[in-house]
C-alpha cells in the first residue's frame, strides 16, 4: 500500500519518498531493481519517487554527524564501545531516531547537507502496536529530557506530527475479523496518541463478488456430484471465493459502521507477486477512491 | 511431524514470523492442543493489539494469566483435558513486578519507582516490552505452576531484538557507560581516558547536562540491581537456549514472509536456539496437479450454462496461480532449511477469530503426516 501511495503521489508531480522502517525494503524491492546496496541511504526508485529503508544503528550515525561539526568526532563516537553499548541498550532510542529521520526527510530545509526536499513523505509503519508506540516516542523523549536539545527536537518532531495540515493517517486493513479489530483500535490509539484523526481507511486484498447466491445450488451440485475431478475442484474453488467475498463483505461493513471516513476497496490480486504492473494498478484504484 | 511430537518434554515454545500470517491465532491453537492433551498451559502475548483475547473469543486479558473457561471449549465441542490460560503482558506493570523483586531494600525500590525516567521508560516506550517479556517467561516458568509456556512474540524483527535484549541489558549494565553516568564527569575522564571524555561530552551535548544529570541519579538508584538485573538476564539467556525451549517459526506461503521466516530462522541457527520447525499458514492447495486447467470450461458449459461456465473456469484459474504461488514459496522454504520440518495449514474460508476457527486449524496442527494428507486431500480433492 505504501508502495502504491507513493506511486500516486509521485504521478501527481510531488516529489516523493517512500520510507520503512527496521531494516525492510519491500517497497524498494518491488517498485526499483530488486534490493539496492544502497537502500539504507535515498536512493531512487521511480520518476520523482526514492526510497529509504531506515535502520537504526545508520539513523543515529548519521544524527551524531549532525550533531558534531566534525565528522571524525561522529565517526569516533559512533564506534566506541561506549556509545555502542548506550544506543543498543537505551530503551527507545532506536524509535527516536526513526522518527527522527522520517521528519528530517520531511524538513522544507533538510538537515541532511546537500538534499533535496521532499513534498511526501510515506512512511510504510509497522503493525499497529509498535506503529503507534513509535509515534508516542518524542513526547516521552520530550517529557523525559524536559530541557536541552533533545528535548527541543523531541518537541520539533512531536508538533510536526501532530499538526494534521503536515501528517496523514491512512490504515490499512485486511478484510478479515483480527486485523478490522485492530484497525478499529488503532483510530482511537492514534487520537489519543498524537491528536491525529484517520485521513483514510483502505480495505486491501478484497475479493470481489464473482458469484450471486443463485448460483451457489448449481456449483454445489458440481461439486458434490460425481463426475470428473476437474469441473469437481473448479466447482468447488467457485464455492470458496463465494465463501470468502461473503466474509469479507461482513467485514466491510464492519470497517464502515466504526469509522471515518469511508474505507476504500482494494480487490485481492490473484498474481504470482505483486511486481511494479500490479502496484501500478493499485495506484490506478487508489488514485479513483480517495 | 505435528506439534505435539514437537513440543514433547518442552516447557516454553516461542513463536516467531512476521506480522499478518497468523502467528497469535497458532499460538492459540497450539496452546489449546496442549492443553486438550492434558496439559495445563499458559498462552501469552507481548502484542498489545489484543490479538490473542479475540481468538480466544475474550474481551481483554490481564498481565497474570486467567483460566479459560472450560465451558467455552465445551460449547465449541473441544474436549479439554488439561486447562488453558492467558495472558497479554503489560511491560509496565511487569517491569515494576521486577524492580521491586530484585531492589536490595524498600528505599531503593522506592527511588526508582519514583524516578521520571524510570517511570517514562518503562511505560511508554517501544522498546522496553522485549526485556520485560523475557523477564515474565522466566518467572512464569520458574513458579513452576504451567507444564507449557506458549509465548507469542511481535513481529519478527522485533522479536529479535527480544532474543538479544537479556545480553543488551547485561552489556548496557556492565557497560563503561553506566559508569561514566555514576561517576562524577571530570573524574570519569581521568578514570576512563580521552576517549571516554569525548562521549560523555557528546552526549552532554546532545541530551543536555539535566538530562544527564537525572540519568545519573536513575542509574545510581538503580546501581543496587545491578547484580540482580545480571544474574536474571543470564539466566532469562540460559533458558532461551535450554533444551526444554523450543521455537516455531509461523509463516504464509507468499513471498516476503518466508523471507522473513528463513531471515530468523538463519538468526536462530547463527544464536544456536532451539528450532522446532515452522508452521506455514494459509496454504493454497493444488487441485488439479498437471491437468489441463483450461479445458474445465468447456466440461462445465452442458451444467452450468456458458455464462457460468466461464466465470467458473477464470476463477478456478485464479486459485491455481495461487497454489503455484504457495508451492514455489514452500519450496525455496524447503530448500533453505537444514530439515524439512513444515507443518501446512490449509486457507480454510471461514475466519479464525473464535474457539471453533482455532479447533479446525489445531486439527492440521496435531494431525499425523497420513493424517493431514487425508484431510488436505478432503480440501482439495
Amino acid at each position: 500500500m505504501a508502495a502504491a501511495l507513493g506511486l500516486l503521489s509521485a504521478r501527481r508531480g510531488r516529489r516523493t519518498i517512500i520510507a520503512e522502517v527496521a531494516g525492510q525494503d519491500q517497497a524498494g524491492r518491488v517498485l526499483g531493481d530488486g534490493t539496492s546496496p544502497e537502500r539504507f541511504s535515498e536512493h531512487a526508485i521511480g520518476d520523482g519517487l526514492w526510497g529509504i529503508s531506515i535502520d537504526p544503528p545508520h539513523a543515529t550515525r548519521e544524527y551524531l554527524a549532525d550533531q558534531l561539526p566534525v565528522r571524525a568526532m561522529a565517526d569516533l563516537v559512533a564506534s566506541s564501545d561506549t556509545f555502542g553499548y548506550f544506543a543498543a541498550a537505551a530503551p527507545g532510542l532506536h524509535e527516536l531516531v526513526t522518527i527522527g529521520k522520517i521528519w528530517e526527510l520531511a524538513l522544507e530545509r533538510r538537515r541532511t547537507s546537500g538534499a533535496d526536499p521532499y513534498d511526501t513523505v510515506i512512511v510504510d509503519a509497522p503493525a499497529s502496536g509498535h506503529a503507534v508506540a513509535i509515534m508516542r516516542t518524542p513526547q516521552t523523549f520530550a517529557d523525559i529530557a524536559m530541557v536541552g536539545p533533545i528535548a527541543r527536537q523531541a518537541r520539533h518532531i512531536q508538533s510536526s506530527l501532530s499538526d494534521a495540515q503536515h501528517t496523514g493517517v491512512v490504515a490499512v486493513a485486511l478484510p478479515a475479523d483480527m486485523p478490522v479489530n485492530e484497525t478499529i483500535a488503532l483510530a482511537g490509539s492514534v487520537r489519543e496518541a498524537v491528536g491525529l484523526r484517520l485521513d483514510a481507511v483502505v480495505a486491501n486484498a478484497v475479493y470481489p463478488r464473482r458469484f450471486a447466491a443463485r448460483q451457489v445450488p448449481a456449483l454445489r451440485r458440481v461439486a458434490g456430484g460425481d463426475g470428473p475431478p476437474l469441473p469437481r475442484a473448479a466447482a468447488r474453488a467457485a464455492l470458496s471465493q463465494h465463501a470468502r467475498a461473503d466474509r469479507h463483505r461482513v467485514q466491510l461493513r464492519r470497517l464502515r459502521e466504526a469509522l471515518e471516513p469511508r474505507p476504500v476497496v482494494l480487490p485481492f490480486l490473484f498474481a504470482p507477486e505483486l511486481g511494479r504492473p500490479e502496484i501500478e494498478h493499485l495506484a490506478d484504484l487508489l488514485e479513483g477512491g480517495l | 511431524m505435528n506439534v505435539a511430537d514437537v513440543l514433547e518434554g518442552k516447557r516454553i515454545c516461542i513463536c516467531g514470523g512476521s506480522g499478518g500470517v497468523g502467528k497469535t491465532t497458532s499460538s492459540a491453537a497450539i496452546a489449546m492442543g496442549m492443553a486438550m492433551r492434558g496439559l495445563k498451559v499458559a498462552v501469552v502475548t507481548i502484542d498489545p493489539a489484543r490479538r490473542l483475547a479475540n481468538s480466544l473469543g475474550l474481551e481483554e486479558l490481564g498481565n497474570e494469566p486467567a483460566l479459560i473457561e472450560p465451558a467455552l471449549f465445551a460449547g465449541e465441542d473441544v474436549e479439554m483435558e488439561g486447562e488453558l490460560w492467558a495472558m497479554m503482558l503489560d511491560p509496565k506493570r511487569t517491569f515494576d513486578d521486577l524492580i521491586e523483586r530484585l531492589a536490595p531494600n524498600p528505599k531503593s525500590r522506592d527511588e526508582v519507582l519514583d524516578n521520571r525516567i524510570y517511570q517514562e521508560l518503562s511505560s511508554a516506550v517501544a522498546g522496553s516490552q522485549e526485556f520485560t517479556a523475557m523477564a515474565k517467561l522466566y518467572e512464569l516458568d520458574r513458579e513452576g505452576d504451567f507444564d507449557l509456556i506458549v509465548l507469542d512474540t511481535p513481529p519478527s524483527r522485533n522479536a529479535l531484538d527480544f532474543l538479544d535484549a537479556p545480553d543488551r541489558l547485561t552489556q548496557f549494565l556492565e557497560g563503561r557507560a553506566l559508569q561514566v553516568f555514576l561517576r562524577p564527569a571530570g573524574f570519569a575522564t581521568r578514570i576512563m581516558g580521552r576517549g571516554t571524555g569525548v562521549v560523555f561530552s557528546v552526549l552532554k551535548r546532545v541530551t543536555g547536562i539535566d538530562l544527564l544529570e537525572d540519568l545519573s541519579v536513575f542509574f545510581r538508584a538503580l546501581s543496587g540491581m545491578i547484580d540482580g538485573f545480571r544474574e536474571r538476564a543470564a539466566q532469562v539467556s540460559a533458558l532461551l537456549a535450554d533444551p526444554a525451549t523450543v521455537f516455531l517459526l509461523v509463516t504464509s506461503p507468499e513471498r516476503e514472509p518466508v523471507d522473513e521466516a528463513i531471515f530468523f530462522w538463519r538468526k536462530l541457527k547463527a544464536a544456536r536456539m532451539p528450532f522446532g520447525g515452522v508452521v506455514v499458514n494459509r496454504v493454497h492447495h493444488d487441485y488439479v496437479g498437471e491437468s489441463d486447467v483450461e479445458a474445465v470450461e468447456g466440461s462445465l458449459t452442458d451444467e452450468l450454462g456458458e455464462d457460468l461456465a466461464r466465470k467458473v473456469a477464470q476463477n478456478f484459474r485464479d486459485y491455481h496461480v495461487l497454489a503455484m504461488r504457495d508451492r514455489a514459496n514452500i519450496e525455496r522454504l524447503a530448500r533453505q532449511l537444514d530439515q524439512h520440518q513444515m507443518i501446512l495449514v490449509p486457507y480454510l474460508d471461514d475466519d479464525v477469530h473464535d474457539i471453533g476457527g482455532l479447533r479446525r486449524i489445531h486439527r492440521y496442527l496435531f494431525a499425523t503426516d497420513a493424517e493431514r494428507e487425508e484431510m488436505l486431500a478432503e480440501v482439495v480433492a
